[in-house]
């Protein structure tokens, strides 16, 4: 049976592991790659590194964390944050990713996701989508949170599935380091309305919350950050709570 | 020494990290030439049959790797890897592969397809391959076509419908899923593959 996968999140600038709220107020988290490791011996399914420093020496840092964690722990890397070519997106898996994740890019030019899926598979491509409620839908913002393309997020990710996206990263901005709980109904609208996995992201406040994700709103995969690098829980206490729960999890 | 084949599109770079991680020196085949040097050989994958089976005729790899097969030195399929061993897919009608497990690639059944994430698999038998592997294990897959179930089959996962996750015959033998990203018990099914080499 398919384990419901907990994937610690890693926010990255300038090298360091940071974590705001609704995308501002950053505050420093620690050091990527200890926290891999720690996240990896805590039973962590997969992780995601987004890096959210927007300078080309930011950049170059991801590149050779990636590389540093990808010798010493052996599962999934999903890496985003920048992405704004096919190349770029080749230079990533090289480093090490085993994914990539694309947001404003791919909202510019959505051929990157068919170009990407059909270079490297649609299992290494993921499309991440900046959800922010607009009335009584949402809309995929880019740049970081700072623009609204004016799209529904919704139809967005039905269409990049299409494409070629193989895995949906749904961010909640309205949601994002409040510990207010996941944005159910966007994750569960999105989930039944794409053909590919749906990690829920953004919210991430107590065990219910994240149950309620995988139950109400049907998500394959739970993403949390500020939770694991609060130290208020581990993963492994996660999977517990969810294993108890009766949720499929890698035990 | 083992050699990891690489035809443009595997992932034989994480395939590469985790032997070095277990202390086994392993280097790329990318031409015919490499062969004489190695006593292993690794057929990794991501990307599509077809695509996979043109790179290797490209590269001349093709015919290596099928005498390699046939002439009893161990070969070892991953992901798509272990597809191309099989006769052909259904993913690219009318491509042939290594025929070395009877039978065709079929699509996985279901609403979400690839399948991508942790799978529990089924131990059967006692295959070296899988020693000290927990029957009920999970591992990572990242898949839309499963190989064919004939003889040989080693372990099995479900996904809607159940595939054969591990398939071995003699010398020849492969995994669906990555053991490379599945943690210690994929770590460990490398290191049982690759022995005292």
């Amino acid at each position: 049976m398919l384990a419901v996968r907990v994937i610690p999140c890693l926010d990255v600038d300038e090298g360091r592991v940071v974590k705001g709220t609704r995308f501002e107020d950053l505050r420093p988290a620690g050091d990527p790659v200890e926290l891999a490791r720690a996240y990896n011996d805590q039973g962590a399914d997969e992780l995601c590194f987004l890096d959210i420093g927007a300078t080309p020496g930011s950049r170059e840092t991801m590149m050779s964390l990636v590389g540093k964690v990808s010798e010493q722990v052996f599962i999934p890397l999903c890496v985003g944050g920048g992405v704004r070519s096919v190349e770029d997106m080749r230079r990533l898996l090289h480093a090490g990713a085993d994914k990539v994740a694309v947001c404003s890019a791919a909202l510019r030019d959505p051929g990157i996701l068919s170009e990407g899926a059909r270079m490297f598979g649609s299992q290494c491509v993921v499309l991440s989508v900046d959800a922010k409620r607009a009335g009584r839908s949402w809309h995929a913002w880019r740049n970081g949170g700072r623009e609204d393309s004016g799209l529904d997020a919704v139809e967005w990710a039905a269409r990049a599935a299409k494409l070629g996206a193989g895995e949906i990263l749904l961010n909640s901005i309205d949601r994002d380091g409040t510990k207010a709980g996941y944005d159910i109904e966007l994750v569960r609208t999105v989930a039944e309305k794409v053909p590919v996995p749906v990690i829920a992201s953004g919210g991430a406040g107590t065990l219910g919350q994240v149950l309620d994700a995988i139950r109400e709103g049907r998500a394959d995969a739970v993403l949390l950050a500020s939770l694991f690098h609060e130290k208020k829980m581990t993963v492994g206490d996660v999977k517990a709570y969810l294993k108890e729960k009766g949720v499929p999890v890698r035990w | 020494m083992i050699g990891i084949v690489d035809y443009g599109a595997g992932n034989l770079r994480s395939v590469r990290k985790a032997f070095a991680f277990l202390g086994k020196d392993a280097v790329i085949l990318d031409s015919p030439e490499g062969f004489a040097a190695v006593d292993r050989v690794v057929l990794p994958g991501v990307g599509s049959f077809g695509y996979a089976m043109d790179r290797l005729r490209e590269r001349r790899l093709f015919e290596c790797i099928g005498e390699w097969g046939a002439s009893g030195r161990p070969l070892f399929g991953i992901c798509l890897g272990l597809q191309l061993l099989a006769e052909t897919s259904d993913e690219s009608p009318g491509v042939t592969g290594f025929g070395f497990f009877k039978g065709v690639c079929r699509r996985l059944p279901g609403k979400k397809v690839p399948q991508i994430g942790w799978n529990s698999v089924r131990v059967l038998g006692q295959d070296p391959l899988l020693a000290g592997i927990r029957d009920g294990e999970f591992f990572y897959y990242a898949n839309s076509f499963y190989p064919p179930a004939g003889a040989g089959v080693l372990a099995v996962s479900d996904y809607g419908i159940e595939f054969a996750a591990a398939l071995g015959k003699d010398n020849v033998s492969g995994v669906q899923f990555h053991p490379e990203k599945s943690g210690p018990a994929g770590l460990r099914l490398l290191a049982n593959w690759a022995g005292s080499c």
